[in-house]
């Protein structure tokens, strides 16, 4: 199979306008199947924004996106749902698919909240919601996930849970996964791509390459770069003990 | 078994209550009330060109309300004032232009009163046509792009993302809003519609728990709503189009007190 047959979204020097200013330009990233690609930066930096072009919600005022997929899953970062609509879990998994009970409960069993099952959505906890937003994307076994900081409100234990999700749809369901997260600890040890975005691309290409660049550096400040230089230490040696290859 | 007023007014009030359940549940998740009152408001207009040019007022109404529909779509994108000065702008101004209209027809004579808050008792066998025939088109056309309408209604960008295209679903939803509002002008009036849309849908919420529950017992609380009311309004002479809505309103206080039964019981 040809590396083209694996590509599922290029773009192109790409940009939103939003008078008066650009909220993002000069994006070229593509995203291919079975691959983790994150989106790091400040707020305010055009994460989201690059995000919603990759997913049509918004189309480029400069530069070309192409799309190779149309199965694609969303998890956004912020959602309200008023409290006049009453919506349960189980209608919310059906939104934008067609699922039997068993299909709807096994979803949310892979993301620990199958007792939420018949719950109202109002009455859950940020965490919760997150989890119900993911089994929601999980369940359309999509080839292109969109997460936008897809662990925020998730305590702790959680958090490390929800990852290990994610690295394992993109390995089950042999995706491709952009992802913006504020976790670097994360996007270090288990993305294959990183790009920095700053209203443009500051730097971007493997974790390895990413943290050792000057304009990450600068953008995240010498302390942060430098534990999380130490975090991909210690990920290159669980790796190791993980593989084949003994030291 | 038409030819009696009283069964006519019947079989067309409930062919709008069955019609403005799902629209009106539609209608307070989007947060459109104002939206579907400018509608209403506009429908005056309509009715005068229809006069002024011998149209088929449902036609002509359903026309008005479209294009209003398009100008908010264009004022939106031209100006930054709010939604609800938008809507405040075209209802009046509409009202006002019809208004003025009207004076110019002088050879007419118009049942203002009639207008305003309709007349279910002088409907006429064509009239229960157009509502049940219109009625099954809008229903139908409801049906069919329910799943889109629906997830753009809990949120436009998952909806996008996912491929459901909200935008043109959103525009459909608002022609047959007008729709709704073109069919029901003259049996329950333009300052009454809104209250047909929206209370009974209010009421469904606060005992439903999830979507299509809502829907279903919105039509049931309107169907109940127009029954007694036209029932009520025949015991006692009183208008019939405000009638209906008072036994609404009386419904949707009656549901109201289960929740504090709840509430005291949980304390």
């Amino acid at each position: 199979m040809s590396s083209k047959n694996n590509l599922l979204v290029n773009l192109e020097n790409a940009g939103v306008y939003k008078s008066p200013k650009w909220l993002i330009k000069g994006v070229s990233l593509e995203v291919r199947r079975g691959q983790i690609v994150t989106l790091i930066g400040p707020n305010g930096s055009g994460k989201t924004t690059t995000a919603k072009m990759v997913l049509s919600i918004l189309e480029p005022d400069e530069g070309s996106i192409k799309r190779y997929t149309d199965k694609i899953a969303y998890v956004p970062q912020k959602i309200n749902i008023d409290w006049t609509m009453p919506l349960r879990v189980v209608d919310f998994m059906r939104l934008t698919n067609n699922l039997n009970d068993n299909e709807v409960s096994e979803s949310l069993n892979q993301t620990g909240v199958e007792k939420l099952f018949k719950e109202q959505i109002h009455g859950l906890s940020g965490g919760e919601f997150q989890r119900v937003l993911l089994a929601r994307a999980i369940a359309k076994k999509p080839e292109l996930l969109v997460l936008d900081e897809p662990v925020q409100g998730v305590d702790f234990n959680g958090e490390i849970d929800l990852y290990n999700i994610i690295k394992n749809i993109s390995a089950n369901l042999n995706c491709g996964i952009l992802l913006v997260s504020h976790d670097l600890h994360f996007v270090m040890s288990a993305t294959d791509h990183v790009v920095c975005l700053n209203g443009h691309i500051c730097c971007s290409g493997k974790p390895s390459t990413v943290i050792k660049d000057k304009a990450y550096i600068e953008l995240f400040g010498e302390h942060r770069s430098k534990t999380l230089t130490y975090y991909q230490h210690d990920h290159d040696h669980t790796h190791n003990s993980d593989g084949s290859v003994s030291s | 078994m038409f030819d009696d007023f009283f069964t006519r007014a019947l079989v067309t009030g409930i062919g709008i209550a069955i019609i403005t359940g799902p629209l009106g549940c539609l209608v307070i998740w989007r947060r459109l009330s104002y939206f579907g009152d400018t509608l209403a408001h506009s429908a005056l207009l309509g009715v005068t060109l229809a006069y002024a040019f011998s149209l088929n007022i449902a036609f002509s109404v359903f026309i008005i309300s479209a294009v209003i529909a398009l100008l908010l779509l264009n004022l939106q994108k031209r100006t930054r004032l709010a939604g609800d000065s938008l809507l405040g702008l075209l209802a009046h101004s509409t009202l006002a232009i019809g208004l003025v209209l009207m004076g110019f027809l002088s050879s007419i004579r118009f049942d203002i009163m009639g207008l305003l808050f309709g007349d279910i008792l002088s409907v006429t066998v064509e009239d229960i046509a157009l509502v049940w025939i219109g009625g099954s088109v809008i229903l139908g056309i409801l049906y069919f792009i329910w799943k889109s309408l629906f997830s753009a209604t809990v949120n436009f960008d998952l909806a996008s993302a996912e491929g459901m295209q909200p935008n043109i679903y959103n525009m459909i939803f608002t022609l047959l809003l007008a729709g709704v509002i073109a069919l029901s002008i003259k049996m329950i009036g333009t300052l009454l519609i809104t209250g047909l849309l929206i209370i009974p849908a209010a009421t469904s919420r606060n005992i439903t728990n999830n979507p299509k529950q809502m829907v279903f017992v919105a039509i049931l609380i309107g169907i109940l709503s127009v029954t007694i009311g036209l029932f009520t309004s025949l015991e006692f002479n009183t208008s019939s189009g405000p009638s209906i809505i008072v036994i609404a309103i009386i419904l949707f206080i009656i549901s109201l007190i289960p929740l504090e039964l709840r509430g005291k019981l949980q304390k």
